[in-house]
């Protein structure tokens, strides 16, 4: 993160020109205040005052500000992308965050005590004290479906949600099956409908009854909501056609697992295709071992 | 025995507020009693208010002044204050009508127009559509007709499926219109043999018959209507 | 006799210096079906919408008796309970159907819509309804996909009246649902309401400007003018012994009602 040069930086030492994890503590104040009020109602969306980061928004600013508002110096951070740590993304916020913060980082899921992904929740199963930070482009799940602002918010308080309900029927009525395969809108708690962020169907049901306490950031919406540790979380469906999370039905070829979620790869000139584990490190464990 | 219908002191003008509010009488003071399994005619010349008392008899009127007695539900209404519901509910359960015209209802058969009331009543669909035929072939309303809206009948067949709508309900109380103005003399014998029926089983029947030969033979009684200036 | 399912006394609304309800008093009874006639501008639609909450006036009080005969104030409801009612109790039918279905959206998922705010999470089971319901409209099920811009006005009524029906309300109110449309697509509809209500034992209060629509559907009248009811009654009696100055000149400039 070089890029990054601050403005008023007064020393040669730029890292502690910096209060720690970047944000001011006034700011970092305020988006707990948020992430309090967030977890208190599970699945609502509640308004922050987001901060300029020094990424683009798409970057995963409200992913950042959540971070940077709950990290700790003892805390060991994981960034995934899409499960990969090791893409441009994951790297630049993991180094951003080691250097701000001074904290230690971690590509293995089972040390890290906070995770801030885009796209993905690892494969092993997350532990009682892990917090999940998701990078949300689009925190209202009734978006497409009604575009007045005030009127997704007066449904989200009636929890009139039959709306969401049509759209799937008309998935079905369409393509034979409820066929959102990323961002599959779920129900929190049974009182809210939540944007789960654009992670496949293949994962929602790690958000129900997590040990984990799950939070997620909109930067550019400016909304924070979360789902606490052990909360009912059920993807919208109907009784006849449940819902049903997909996979490849292949093994990886790196690891040989039956049971990860998988990425499509093409493997060589010809247009060969080959599936690998899209948890980097779940791959790399399950080689290990 | 009580009367089945029994009017008091009935009072009916209009006013035709059109016409500069011009007002005028038509019925004053009348009155008339009619007992079950009696049937009374009305005469009268042309323009006396015969229609207009049939009108405030079956509530499609409204009375200015007096009381219109009607045994219903084992009880005594005053159609000439009932109000709305209670009008209808009078007219499903105890008081028919076989006006002069049929109001066609669009694209509803003659079978289906005969057996509504029936229904209305709670009779089983299938029982009041047989029913409904059985009367239309009495009343020799040939088979091809039963199943079509009757907007297209000549005026004869159109009275016809008029009648079988008024004779399929036994009401207690039965108000005919020029029943058999439009009939040929088959049917005008198979109108009379159902006014026979209607007073065997107890019906009141209260007619207006221009067909004098026909009066004579199902009235018990007349009852004159005369303009007001006369009746003074 | 049975409470009124619906009644409202004194209601009172002004836009500016029109009078739009003026000291009305209305009530239906539960299968009745109510005909609300009038000039255009004599506040119809007006008291259309003051009946449903839609619109709140500025005085007057509207009770509604819900099916365990409890009565609510509809004008103190919560919007979670005008809507909980909308959906439950109500149907809306509009005279232009835009405002009444969703045009991006399937008919099955347009008439499905109710039912599953209504809590219905049976795909199979919706579908079988709304394809039903379609047919009891006299819609082909088989373009149960299509969305209603597909289809001619006079079928975007009917499915609009499919989409109301299908959660079985107790009280509809249409505000001119044949308006706009051809005579003979209007005799039709008005035939399939005249059906659909008898057979259901629907309460229905409707704006009308044809006579001969009110008094082919309509139990009893209600004429409306300068935004008060001038006369009120068994619709045959309104129309055939009318006696009211305006509720004459209404009825004479009708031809053959
Ligand atoms: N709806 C009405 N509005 C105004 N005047 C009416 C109405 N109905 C009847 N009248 C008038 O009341 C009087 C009685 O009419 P009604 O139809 O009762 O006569 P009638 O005795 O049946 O005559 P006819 O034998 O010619 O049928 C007439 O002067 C008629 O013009
Ligand atoms: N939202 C409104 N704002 C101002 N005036 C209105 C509004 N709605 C109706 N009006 C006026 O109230 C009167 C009654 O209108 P409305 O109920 O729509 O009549 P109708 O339905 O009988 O044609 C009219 O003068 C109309 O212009
Ligand atoms: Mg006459
Ligand atoms: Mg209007
Ligand atoms: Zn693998």
């Amino acid at each position: 993160m070089n890029a990054i040069t601050p403005r008023n930086a007064p020393g040669n030492t730029p890292e502690h020109a910096y209060n720690f994890a970047y944000l001011d503590e006034a700011t970092k104040r305020m988006i707990r205040r948020a992430i309090l009020k967030a977890i208190a109602i599970p699945g609502h969306q509640i308004p922050f005052g987001a901060r300029e980061m020094p990424l683009p928004y798409g970057w995963g600013t409200g992913g950042i500000q959540v971070t940077a508002a709950i990290l700790g110096p003892r805390d060991v951070l994981k960034v995934i992308d899409q499960g990969a740590d090791d893409t441009t993304n994951a790297v630049s916020i993991r180094r951003f965050f080691a250097r701000v913060a001074n904290v230690e980082t971690t590509t293995r899921t089972a040390e890290a005590t906070i995770i801030q992904t885009r796209h993905r929740i690892p494969e092993r199963p997350l532990t009682e004290g892990q917090v999940m930070v998701f990078q949300v482009p689009m925190p209202e799940p009734l978006f497409r479906l009604e575009p007045r602002l005030a009127e997704t918010r007066r449904l989200h308080a009636l929890g009139d949600y039959s709306l969401a309900q049509v759209r799937l029927y008309e998935d079905i009525a369409r393509q034979g099956e409820s066929g959102s395969a990323y961002n599959h809108p779920v129900m929190v708690g049974g009182r809210y409908l939540m944007s789960p962020s654009p992670i496949p169907g293949f994962d929602n049901p790690k958000l129900h009854n997590s040990p984990a306490l799950m939070l997620f950031g909109a930067g550019r919406e400016k909304k924070i909501y979360a789902v606490p540790p052990y909360t009912e979380v059920r993807s919208l469906d109907f009784e006849d056609h449940p819902f049903k999370p997909m996979r490849a039905p292949q093994c990886c070829s790196a690891c040989g697992s039956a049971t990860s979620y998988l990425d499509e790869i093409v493997a060589d000139d010809q247009g060969g295709r080959i599936f690998v584990c899209s948890d980097t490190d779940h791959c790399a464990e399950t080689q290990g071992q | 025995m009580s009367a089945a219908l029994e009017v008091q002191a009935l009072n009916k003008g209009f006013t035709l507020h059109l016409q500069g509010g011009i007002g005028f009488q038509v019925l004053k003071s009348e009155a008339l009693v009619v007992m079950p399994g009696e049937c009374v005619a009305l005469t009268g010349p042309s323009g006396a208010g015969k229609s207009t008392l049939m009108r405030c008899l079956q509530g499609n009127y409204g009375a200015d002044a007096g009381r219109i007695m009607l045994a219903h539900r084992g009880g005594l209404a005053d159609l000439a204050a009932a109000d709305a519901r209670l009008v209808r509910e009078i007219r499903r359960e105890t008081l028919g009508y076989v006006s002069q015209f049929l109001r066609v209802i669009p694209r509803v058969s003659a079978r289906d127009v005969v057996a509504e009331p029936l229904i209305d009543r709670g009779m089983d669909p299938e029982a009041a559509r047989e029913r409904a035929t059985a009367l239309l072939t009495r009343l020799n309303l040939p088979p091809r007709l039963h199943g079509l809206p009757p907007a297209t009948f000549s005026g004869g067949e159109q009275q016809r499926v008029n009648l079988a709508r008024g004779f399929a309900p036994d009401y207690p109380i039965l108000l005919l219109d020029e029943p058999t103005a439009s009939l040929d003399a088959a049917n005008r014998e198979v109108v009379v043999a159902l006014i026979q029926e209607a007073k065997s089983r107890g019906a009141a029947l209260v007619g207006i018959f221009h067909d004098i030969e026909v009066r004579d033979r199902v009235a018990d009684r007349l009852h004159q209507v005369l303009p007001l200036e006369e009746a003074a | 006799m049975s409470a009124p399912l619906l009644e409202a006394a004194r209601l009172q609304l002004r836009f500016g210096a029109v009078r739009a309800l003026d000291g009305v008093d209305i009530e239906i009874f539960p299968g009745e079906v109510v005909a609300i006639v009038g000039e255009s501008g004599s506040g119809k639609s007006t008291l259309l919408r003051v009946l449903a909450g839609a619109m709140n006036a500025e005085a007057g009080t509207v009770l509604y008796r819900d099916a365990e005969g409890e009565a609510h104030d509809v004008h103190a409801l919560t919007e979670a309970g005008r809507r909980k009612l909308m959906r439950s109790d109500w149907g809306f039918v509009h005279q232009n159907a835009r405002d009444g279905l969703r045009m991006g959206i399937s008919a099955g998922g347009n008439v499905g819509e109710r039912l599953m705010a209504a809590g219905d999470r049976n795909y199979a089971h919706i579908r079988a309804e709304a394809a039903e319901w379609m047919a009891r409209v006299e819609m082909d099920p088989a373009r149960i996909d299509e969305p209603p811009k597909n289809f001619s006005g006079g079928m975007q009524q009917r499915l609009q009246i499919a989409r109301c029906l299908v959660t079985s309300p107790r009280l509809v109110f249409m505000d001119e649902p044949t308006g706009g449309l051809d005579v003979s697509v209007q005799a039709r509809l008005l035939d399939l309401i005249r059906g659909l209500v008898s057979q259901l034992g629907l309460a229905v209060f409707f704006v009308t400007h044809d006579i001969a629509a009110a008094r082919l559907l309509a139990h009893r009248i209600v004429v409306m003018r300068h935004g008060r009811i001038v006369e009120e009654g068994l619709a045959d009696r309104v129309l055939d012994d009318p006696r009211h100055a305006y509720t004459q000149l209404l009825v004479s400039s009708v031809l053959a009602a």
